[in-house]
């Protein structure tokens, strides 16, 4: 089931983002949500948690659920990465960890933010998306 | 009378784009310039019209590009008024040109006792060469004082001079983080007093500044043509000849010979003995249009142009709560570095972009001053060229406030 969950889960985000066509207007939602999301615990937010972008930095930690399932909780120290890490976590935690090892990621190309992925924005999200992956497939090995 | 970006914005083809939607505002020139249609054309017509390998060919392709090349660098020679050709080697750009310094100069001369002085603005590029020659031979790296205004610190420099008798030491001509233009001559004359060689990174000199190798008295100078308009992957090493005639080469290979053989090869003059393989021909020969360019318009005429935009910005700038600038030296390229109190330069980089703006965040290559500075997150930077209007920068400054306001 959990290959359905997230690809429910990335329509309502495109579908939450359908609702600007502007720009700025969605980057005005996504610091929104860099703004609310309470990503981590404090007490995690540790150098063993850092992925270490070139500018901004990001937190992840994973923790094993029940029936091999993954929930993750992330931060970062810009609010856009933030909001950008607060998307990946509420697409992905808490879903099954092979779903997550072969998970296709295409709701940030739907709404446009595909860039934010690209290794040349170095602001950490593709290597947290990187080690959720790597994780998550740690975990679905194990189980196996 | 025009301005000097009304004379000169005709000649940039990508400067009439869009991005995003908006009207391009590019202020990322210290990162890399943009290119003249002069300098566009001209590779397009070596490519299209002259292409040939150069310095052996019998046949008339290979004699044009080979002098299209070698004008290249009568033009970067002329430039910077080294005292003939052979002072000027072409490199891949001032990164390349610093580790030919490094492994040539520096493996034939540092020995475990040597320092090899550097300041703390230096980009990467004068840092982790020189480590990395020091490493294997056992010598150290020290970096002097930079000021809080982001001003060299003079009197750390005469003492680091005196307690450590650097056998080289190395400093930019200008910051690319802080814009700081620093007094070369004075630098080189205390340096060269305490009998050290000097070499000066001109990377962000050359777009902006007069630059003349004799006035300065350095031993080496390296400059880099994709930030002074002219194409990527070429850029020069000035050397005295003095120097470079004793200096072992680095590469081996094609063109840097005179003759091979397996009882023992004999090494080309200069400058070609520094230069192994086939070059980047194309990249010559538009490097020396570039200079032409400069040249045409007038090197004074930039200078005075960037700096007056500098001012103007800082003041424009000033009027945003939250809003420090770092790098207020009282002589600057056209850089302006900033930081806003409680913001990320990351996101306040994006949220010009969807503007518009091109902008660079982060710590520019010059982590070594950011720690220094305490700056954990870098800063960001906007910086000018010829065709920057006061203008862009006013609109700049608008697109700033919005960004600050969307992130509170």
């Amino acid at each position: 089931m959990s290959a359905e969950l997230i690809a429910s889960r990335q329509n309502d985000v495109i579908e939450e983002f359908a609702l600007f066509d502007e720009w700025m207007d969605k980057y005005e939602h996504l610091i929104e949500l860099g703004k609310d999301v309470p990503a981590i615990d404090a007490g995690r937010k540790t150098d063993d948690h850092l992925i270490k972008g070139c500018q901004s930095r990001v937190w992840l930690a994973a923790d094993e659920g029940e029936g091999g399932t993954v929930h993750f909780s992330a931060d970062s120290d810009a609010i856009i990465t933030k909001g950008l890490v607060g998307l990946m976590v509420r697409v992905l935690s808490g879903a099954d960890a092979k779903a997550i090892a072969e998970v296709d990621l295409h709701f940030l190309d739907a709404i446009g933010l595909h860039q934010h992925l690209s290794p040349t924005r170095s602001n950490g999200l593709a290597s947290m998306v990187q080690q959720m992956r790597l994780y998550a497939a740690a975990l679905a090995a194990r189980r196996a | 009378m025009s301005t000097l970006p009304e004379r000169v914005r005709k000649d940039f083809p990508i400067l009439a784009r869009e991005v995003h939607g908006k009207p391009l505002v590019y202020l990322d020139n210290a990162a890399s310039a943009q290119k003249p249609l002069a300098v566009i054309e001209g590779q397009r017509e070596y490519l299209a019209n002259y292409h040939a390998n150069i310095h052996r060919g019998a046949h008339h392709l290979a004699q044009l590009a080979t002098e299209a090349y070698e004008s290249g660098r009568s033009k970067i020679a002329a430039h910077i008024n080294a005292s003939g050709t052979e002072e000027i080697i072409f490199t891949a750009g001032s990164t390349d040109a610093i580790n030919l310094v490094a492994q040539a100069w520096g493996r034939a001369n540092l020995t475990s006792d040597d320092t090899v002085l550097v300041t703390h603005m230096e980009h990467h590029a004068n840092i982790v060469p020189w480590q990395m020659i020091c490493a294997e031979k056992g010598a150290r790296v020290v970096p002097v004082n930079v000021l809080d205004d982001g001003t060299l610190d003079l009197d750390d420099f005469r003492k680091a001079l005196e307690r450590h008798q650097p056998k080289l030491v190395g400093f930019v001509h200008a910051s690319n983080t802080l814009g700081t233009i620093n007094p070369v001559r004075e630098l080189t004359a205390l340096a060269k007093e305490a009998g050290a060689v000097t070499l000066i990174d001109g990377s962000q000199a050359v777009p902006h500044l007069a630059i003349d190798v004799q006035v300065i008295g350095c031993d080496f100078y390296v400059g880099t043509g994709h930030k002074a308009y002219g194409p990527t992957g070429i850029g020069f090493l000035f050397g005295r000849r003095e120097i470079l005639e004793i200096m072992p080469p680095w590469r081996g290979g094609g063109e840097m010979i005179k003759r091979v053989s397996f009882d023992g090869t004999t090494y080309n003059g200069l400058p070609h003995k520094f230069e192994a393989g086939t070059p980047h021909i194309s990249g010559g020969i538009a490097l020396g249009i570039a200079i032409d360019w400069i040249n045409g318009v007038g090197v004074e005429a930039i200078t005075a142009h960037e700096t007056a935009l500098v001012q103007h910005a800082h003041a424009a700038l000033g009027t945003l709560p939250g809003l420090r600038i770092i790098g207020t030296a009282p002589e600057k390229v056209g850089v302006v570095s900033l930081v806003v109190d409680g913001l990320h330069p990351y996101d306040l980089g994006t949220l010009l972009d969807g503007q518009g703006f091109a902008v660079r965040t982060g710590h520019h290559c010059t982590e070594p001053l950011m720690d220094h500075l305490g700056l954990e997150s870098g800063t960001l930077r906007m910086s000018f060229a010829a065709y920057t209007t006061r203008e862009e920068i006013d609109r700049a400054v608008i697109a700033l406030e919005r960004a600050i306001n969307m992130l509170r």
